[in-house]
């Protein structure tokens, strides 16, 4: 596959004495769904957060088709690190959706989607709450648009994180670990929507712990182990016939501790 | 005269005196609050050393001075610089730069308060730091200080008889002039505490009535 949305190169990120990446290169092509798989600790979710420049990678460098992110060359000519301010309109390209999903409480459902349109995007009202409505629909919510958050459950909550994330038309939808925290009979509502993106085509990288999921869904999967990536590829060659002791180790606890059969 | 009638002489006199008071107090209010929260945005967000350091000083001497003192300076003080303001613009700003530095450690903490997680969902739909402060951070804010920002406002109605030591009209001090005229001491003062009573009781009131608003919403 040539056709590539987005290049990482080299990334490296240290919190003090601590390397928490040590130097991460992958491509993501246009349409692909990527998994990071790998134990806490391993920097998948530090990895997802450096893509739109939450984190602030030490070294190494990240493009979006040929758009350099989070860098700018000075008057001088050599790179700087943007301003969130300067970041704004590369992190709107680049959706996020999080394991605690951080919907804003003081919002009703439908403005929590609409905002980054509005703001943003510049959008007019009227056409960025249609876009919002079309987004509740597509994560299955168009019932609740004029609740608040707090009352909704874990998996409509995230679900309406989801219609946020893509009311923002991104090119590329990173979810850090998005069914972790919420209650076992939660998690289906919220696979379902991420399957049914993955399988309109959008290009979207996937924090997980949810292994079967992720070989289900994922064109490929990169296991990640303490901040380097061991083994990456097809995602049911790595996740059926690994072929590294590491990644093997990996899946044979992961397995054993939601007792599922691989 | 009968005392109902001496009664209405005091309550009519000391009206407008509660006028002043309001036009104070809200005048105050602008200040404290708007200055609160500049204050409170640059020490959340703004990491300059300086600034910061700054701004705990200033917040530290106002706080810890009595607001008396601080009318009496801005009064008396500024006219030997022959900057002379009115009582009443003189209590204005003395009340607002103490409300400033009151209001900007409860809305430090306000915007502490908040999860980061809150900022780098504003941040990742694309807003920028501006947009996210304005329609993210600061409506949360005000919503977790709500009920403290309801005690510094009836606080603030009652301090304002302060401003009668620098001869704002207000309240205390038609009451004093009243007292010296015509000895009705308790009934004068009976008054006075009726009409603020009058004043601060709706105002916490609206405060409370609009928290449970919010609260019905989440």
């Amino acid at each position: 596959m040539n056709n590539i949305l987005l290049r990482v190169d080299g990334l490296k990120k240290s919190y003090g004495n601590l390397e928490v990446l040590k130097g991460i290169s992958f491509d993501l092509s246009k349409g692909e769904t990527l998994s990071l798989i790998g134990p806490s600790g391993s920097g998948k979710s530090t990895c997802l957060r450096c893509l739109n420049f939450l984190e602030r990678p030490d070294t190494g460098s990240i493009h979006l088709e040929n758009e350099r992110i989070g860098q700018m060359p000075d008057k001088r000519g050599t790179l700087r690190f943007m301003s969130d301010r300067e970041l704004a309109p590369q992190r709107r390209e680049i959706a996020m959706v999080f394991q605690l999903f951080y919907l804003w409480p003081h919002l009703n459902v439908r403005d929590n989607v609409a905002l980054g349109s509005i703001k943003a995007g510049r959008m007019p009202k009227a056409q960025a709450y249609e876009l919002a409505d079309e987004m509740l629909d597509k994560v299955h919510l168009s019932k609740k648009a004029t609740e608040y958050p707090e009352r909704l459950s874990g998996g409509q909550q995230q679900r309406v994180a989801i219609a946020r994330a893509l009311a923002q038309q991104p090119k590329l939808i990173l979810f850090d670990e998005p069914t972790s925290a919420l209650d076992p009979e939660l998690v289906g509502e919220v696979l379902t929507v991420i399957r049914e993106l993955a399988e309109e085509g959008r290009s979207m990288i996937l924090v997980t712990h949810e292994i079967r999921f992720a070989r289900d869904v994922a064109d490929r999967v990169i296991f990640m182990e303490g901040g380097h990536i061991v083994e990456q590829g097809l995602a049911a060659d790595v996740i059926n016939q690994p072929k590294l002791e590491r990644t093997r180790n990996f899946l044979g606890q992961v397995s054993d501790n939601h007792g599922m059969a691989l | 005269m009968t005392q109902i009638d001496v009664f209405w002489t005091i309550l009519s006199t000391l009206m407008g005196g509660a006028i002043t008071a309001v036009q104070i107090a809200v005048g105050a209010f602008v200040i404290a609050v708007s200055g609160g929260i500049m204050l409170a945005t640059s020490i959340t967000f703004f990491h300059l050393r300086v600034l910061k350091l700054f701004i705990a000083s200033y917040i530290e001497w106002m706080r810890n001075v009595p607001a008396l003192a601080h009318l009496f300076v801005i009064y008396f003080g500024l006219a030997t610089f022959d900057i002379r303001l009115s009582p009443l613009v003189a209590a204005i700003l003395g009340l607002g730069m103490v409300g400033a530095a009151v209001l900007c450690d409860i809305f430090a903490a306000g915007f502490k308060s908040l999860h980061a997680g809150q900022r780098e969902a504003a941040l990742s739909v694309g807003m920028t730091p501006r947009q996210t402060l304005l329609h993210v951070l600061l409506p949360q804010m005000l919503r977790v200080t709500w009920p403290s920002l309801g005690n510094y406002t009836s606080q603030l109605l009652k301090d304002t008889s302060i401003a009668s030591a620098i001869a704002a009209p207000e309240i205390m001090f038609f009451a004093r002039n009243l007292v010296t005229s015509t000895f009705e001491t308790t009934l004068i003062y009976l008054t006075a505490m009726l009409l603020y009573a009058s004043i601060v009781l709706p105002v916490s009131w609206g405060f409370s009535k609009a928290e449970n608003h919010m609260e019905n919403k989440r």
